[in-house]
């Protein structure tokens, strides 16, 4: 690949791929079966577009199933969220020299419960954190942080330098929590990541969670992990008996003692929730995002929404992906959720959505309340005060415009 | 005689030998939650380095925040010419050594001693990644 024989656009990505492995003193490449990768004009600017454009040029193709990440626009609402035109049609060209690539346009960040479960100790290279931190600890597979140039490269060659979370000596647990709250809502389970993710920050500390009551479920883990990789930047967890690595706290811990020891309780939880400046107390946003809805997540909202009408003046944003919405819509959840008046976007994230920062400032939003803690973490940079509270109560909060 | 420059030793590193005036950090970067990616200034609120410019300056982090976007990022800011010449991090994580390499922007982590202890915003320092090392060349 390196002497071009694969073309050019491909030895570019292993010269490129061969440099990033040099760093972390990679001893090898491993093949990777799936590619998770980021790219929207929002995240990438003109230069990255130029970059797309000249590897698409080059004859690039995907060799593995190369997926994208949620983005910046949804056609259909763009004009009604005042999103710039121009910004439109760069992303339009920007998806075509993706599909010219073999890239799977499919627009998720929750690839992991729609489109790809990948098995224990499989390697693949996924982006974003939310992802790769549900893979590594959840399905036992093996993946670091990709952004987007270094998975595309990824699918590229189909490999990816052998350092971070595909070398056994990174999964080890380094610390343990005992989960001795209640963790009724998905919220709380952000809430966790918050709580563990902030003081623990560093992508090479891996807590070990054990002594819940019940086993928690696929979105319960998705909150927490999206969350920890936020808060603390970390790609794994282990649960004890929930997650392939951890049939023991022994086990999870590779035999070491742990660092530390925690303990989360439902007061801790609790102070997660009081923690928040309510600022004037504007409760006209509110947003389901970050990650996007999985279908059960939608069926919730439904039951949530259903015969409630979103107050005069607030504005609800739910996300999800093409995959999800289709069902929703043919199971009647989407009905039941957009006849409250909540807009449902397909394909992208709240968090970068093309021109969020003029929209915060054109409705005169103060506050961006929602369940997810991952977002109320990272839209900062738009400017929004950001308060986290329970599925239930931003509900509530949407219909009422009441922020308690 | 003249004493030797002070010297960090770091502990990986690539990209070429770069100069330039030293911005020293004790609070961690991203360049998707912190820096205004038009102006290359710092504008989070309460950052510590909060109306800091990044460009043309050697930006020393003690660690990495954000999430994959910063990855693009770092391009983007590069084709916009208001890059830094290097980031220099305590730690750091694969997105932003990902971003700087396909940026070309040099990157190390890793350092002793901490630069507080050899050096401040505006001394004048050379970064060596094929060595290891960086060297303060003139004080500001």
């Amino acid at each position: 690949m390196l002497a071009g024989e694969h073309g050019e656009a491909v030895r570019r990505a292993i010269a490129y791929q061969v440099e990033v492995g040099r760093f972390w003193g990679a001893q090898r490449f491993v093949p990777v079966s799936n590619v998770h990768m980021m790219g929207d004009i929002e995240v990438m600017g003109d230069g990255g577009l130029d970059y797309l454009r000249e590897q698409a040029a080059l004859g690039a193709r995907c060799v593995v199933g190369t997926t994208t990440n949620a983005r910046c626009i949804d056609f259909a609402h763009c004009e009604r969220l005042k999103q710039d035109a121009r910004e439109a049609g760069k992303e339009r060209e920007l998806i075509a020299c993706l599909r010219k690539m073999d890239v799977i346009t499919a627009d998720t960040c929750i690839n992991y419960q729609t489109i790809y479960q990948p098995h224990l100790g499989e390697h693949v290279a996924w982006g974003d954190t939310g992802t790769v931190i549900y893979a590594n600890s959840v399905f036992g597979a093996r993946s670091n942080f990709e952004s987007g140039p270094a998975a595309l490269a990824a699918g590229l060659t189909g490999r990816t330098p052998e350092y971070g979370f595909h070398l056994d000596r990174h999964r080890r647990g380094s610390f343990t929590v005992e989960l001795r709250a209640s963790l009724d809502d998905l919220a709380d389970w952000g809430a966790v990541g918050k709580l563990i993710g902030e003081p623990h920050q560093s992508y090479w500390s891996v807590p070990v969670f054990h002594g819940y009551r019940r086993a928690p479920s696929a979105d319960e883990l998705k909150h927490l992990g999206a969350a920890l990789a936020s808060y603390g930047s970390m790609g794994m967890f282990h649960f004890v008996g929930v997650t392939p690595e951890a049939p023991t706290i022994e086990a999870a811990l590779g035999g070491s003692a742990p660092r530390e020891r925690v303990v989360i309780t439902d007061a801790d939880i609790e102070r997660v929730y009081a923690g928040y400046d309510l600022q004037d107390r504007d409760a006209r946003l509110v947003v389901f995002s970050g990650p996007q809805q999985s279908l059960l997540e939608m069926k919730r909202l439904a039951e949530l929404f259903d015969g409630r009408r979103i107050r005069d003046g607030s504005a609800c944003f739910v996300t999800t992906n093409s995959a999800v919405l289709a069902q929703a819509r043919s199971l009647g959840y989407l009905k039941r959720v957009e006849d409250a008046g909540v807009t449902v976007l397909e394909g992208v994230c709240f968090y970068i959505l093309q021109n969020l920062s003029a929209m915060r400032t054109a409705n005169r939003w103060t506050n961006m309340v929602s369940n997810s803690a991952k977002i109320v973490n990272i839209i900062g940079a738009h400017r929004f005060n950001t308060i986290l509270r329970r599925t239930g109560e931003c509900v509530e909060i949407a219909c009422t415009g009441v922020l308690k | 005689m003249s004493t030797p420059p002070p010297v960090i030793q770091v502990e990986r590193a690539h990209g070429p030998v770069v100069e330039g005036e030293a911005l020293v950090s004790e609070e961690g970067f991203s360049p998707r939650y912190d820096l205004d990616r038009w102006t290359g200034v710092i504008t989070k609120p309460g950052h510590k380095l909060e109306g800091s410019s990044i460009v043309d300056k050697i930006c020393f982090f003690p660690t990495a925040k954000g999430g994959i976007a910063a990855g693009w990022a770092f391009y983007d800011i590069k084709w916009k010419k208001i890059a830094p010449k290097a980031f220099i991090f305590g730690v750091t994580n694969p997105v932003m050594v990902q971003g700087a390499i396909f940026a070309g922007i040099p990157i190390t982590e890793g350092w002793a001693p901490h630069p507080a202890q050899a050096l401040k915003t505006g001394d004048w320092v050379r970064v060596d990644p094929g060595r290891r090392v960086i060297e303060v060349l003139r004080r500001g």
